[in-house]
């Protein structure tokens, strides 16, 4: 096989992330213990410069290295939504290695890593990069979720998450297994070519598509594969937790949406129902989960499940448009859907989690009642926070509610009518717990354990960030949602 | 000869094994051995797949199949240094390996 140059610029994030990665890890046995504070920084440039090759990249769309790689608007769309994750996740855990005393370099290396899994699960155009991109992710997540190894709650999630996580990954891997076996191929298009050929698809082919389906339901915390969720999150140090309800879930939603929109698009009729219905379970275990929660990240955890739920809908309304081929415009809106309601999660959850880490370090503050009072003692936090949650609610002018609007949008040019009902009742139903911790910190006065400490200037920019973001994504969306709209799949 | 769907049974069986495993042990150790088990199953029905697809459909791309095989074994070796790594931690804290016992986090 011969490497061309304008391969190598097809997956130049990837590279660089890499030799970033490395170079981390490599200068970190070099370093005294008060130099590691510049371990971060450069992992930050790492990411920066992953950035301007995407840019790079996206001037070179096109196939590369015999096809597997296949560069568009859709996969730069990830790529710039992952990457702008990762430096939020490396600014919000600079100060918080160093308060958990877990300040090591292999955090950042790993979340690098990390990011190299992703960037290929987003621009994968065959089976094996994606089994391998979703394992790089995987691996190095595992590996930050344990990262306080003395920590009890920690280590129990990094084992929860490995067990639970490899036995999906089985399922996945079977899955692609039988459909090899149904088609031949492993190349997504070519999948899709033989799927239409073929007037219903075979036996083995939906058996493949169902094993598919649980694979990748795990990875994007969709029910009834959800069980991990809150206990990961509860146990992962907090930062990883923001990482993880928005990093690794997009891109598992991208893989997703590029394997069930090209390669099994012919066959979408057998797929819808099972989609419709996990959107269903989705949201209701999401959120009924989290109405009985006391611990905050838990309560964020059914939350982020809640949430895959309303992203499944527009799945869903984006397959009932597949058979309507003169609605190309609602088909094309509603995969919109899918990318701007996960660009506007990820800010929302991302800067939720950040606060969270900052008030409950170490294993204080965990529950929502420790949280009382929290306005006096930190306006800055509250605000942020709530700023976070009234987006989660999808309350008008921020980023969840046009979200939300979007995808409900969607399914009704679908005539999904009673998946919008259920999902507006979730909505309803998600607006209790939320609130509540809105109410605790405003109403209540604040507790003996509420002491914390001045707010670091890398994390007061995150918060900034996602808040100002969360609220442009509410006023002005059109920007966004048009270059959204560009990168859907063809 | 073997008819080829004799393997595949073979493969879902080792498979259906490793998820019974996996559900019904109550070791660590041995529920890791049932994902290794699973994997190695989904091997199997790649080289059957492979070998019906270059053999009697004369298809000779599907070689990847025996190539997704070796990338297979591999990730599966990287899974089970993270593994064992978390394992090992798991029991100096606790000095169990019973997963019963790992059970800080309930609903």
């Amino acid at each position: 096989m011969i490497v061309s140059s304008t391969d190598v610029l097809r997956v130049l994030p990837e590279i660089v992330l890499a030799v970033f990665g490395l170079l981390v890890m490599g200068a970190e046995p070099f370093l005294r213990r008060a130099h590691k504070g510049v371990l971060g920084p450069l992992a930050l440039v790492g990411v920066a410069a992953a950035l301007a090759a995407t840019v790079v990249q996206g001037l070179h769309p096109g196939y590369a290295f015999n096809r597997l790689i296949h560069v568009d608007n859709f996969g730069i769309f990830f790529h710039f939504v992952l990457l702008a994750i990762t430096a939020l996740t490396i600014l919000a855990s600079l100060r918080y290695l160093e308060r958990e005393n877990i300040n090591h370099g292999e955090y950042y290396a790993l979340l690098l890593f990390g990011t190299v899994g992703m960037g290929v699960m987003a621009v994968a155009n065959e089976l094996v990069l994606v089994f391998l991109g979703l394992e790089t992710s995987s691996i190095a997540t595992y590996v930050l979720v344990g990262f306080r190894r003395t920590e009890l709650k920690s280590n129990e999630s990094a084992m929860k998450y490995f067990l639970l996580g490899s036995f999906a990954t089985a399922f996945l891997l079977y899955g692609i297994a039988l459909l090899f076996g149904a088609t031949g191929t492993t190349f997504l298009p070519d999948i899709a070519r033989l799927l239409g050929s073929q007037d219903t698809p075979s036996m083995l082919a939906l058996m493949g598509i169902a094993m598919l389906f649980v694979g990748l339901g795990f990875k994007v915390a969709s029910a009834p594969f959800q069980v991990w969720t809150p206990d990961v999150y509860e146990g992962a140090p907090t930062p990883i937790t923001a990482f993880l309800s928005a990093g690794p879930k997009a891109a598992a939603f991208a893989v997703f949406l590029r394997i069930f929109f090209t390669a099994l698009e012919p066959a979408h009729e057998a797929w819808f129902g099972i989609i419709w219905a996990s959107a269903l379970l989705t949201m209701f275990v999401g959120n009924l989960g989290a109405l009985v929660q006391t611990n905050i990240k838990r309560m964020l955890a059914y939350s982020s499940i809640a949430h895959a739920g309303y992203i499944l809908i527009a799945f869903a309304a984006a397959n009932q448009l597949l058979t309507d081929v003169a609605d190309e415009q609602a088909r094309v809106n509603a995969m919109a859907a899918v990318l701007f309601y996960l660009v506007a999660y990820a800010l929302m959850k991302l800067g939720a989690f950040a606060v969270v880490a900052h008030v409950s370090a170490g294993e204080r503050n965990q529950d929502i009642d420790d949280y009382a009072g929290l306005h006096s003692r930190h306006p800055f936090l509250a605000a942020c926070l709530t700023i976070f949650l009234l987006s989660l609610i999808g309350l008008p002018l921020t980023g969840g509610f046009l979200g939300k609007f979007y995808v409900f949008t969607a399914a009704v040019q679908a005539d999904l009518i009673w998946l919008v009902i259920l999902g507006v009742v979730n909505s309803v139903l998600s607006v209790a717990y939320y609130l509540r911790v809105v109410k605790v910190m405003y109403m209540n006065e604040p507790g003996g354990t509420l002491t914390v400490a001045p707010v670091p200037a890398p994390l007061a920019f995150v918060l900034t960030f996602a808040a100002l973001g969360t609220l442009y994504l509410g006023v002005m969306p059109g920007t966004v949602f048009q270059i959204a709209s560009r990168s859907t799949l063809p | 000869m073997v008819p080829l769907s004799y393997y595949l049974v073979l493969s879902a069986i080792l498979f259906g094994l490793g998820v019974m495993g996996f559900l019904l042990r109550r070791s660590i150790i041995t529920i890791f051995m049932s994902i290794e088990l699973m994997l190695n199953a989904v091997n199997l029905a790649f080289v059957v797949f492979s070998h019906y697809w270059t053999a009697w459909k004369g298809l000779d791309s599907a070689l990847s199949g025996q190539v997704f095989v070796f990338f297979v074994i591999v990730v599966a070796a990287a899974e089970a240094a993270v593994g064992l790594a978390i394992i090992i931690v798991v029991f100096r804290t606790r000095a169990s390996l019973n997963v019963e016992r790992v059970n800080l986090m309930k609903w």
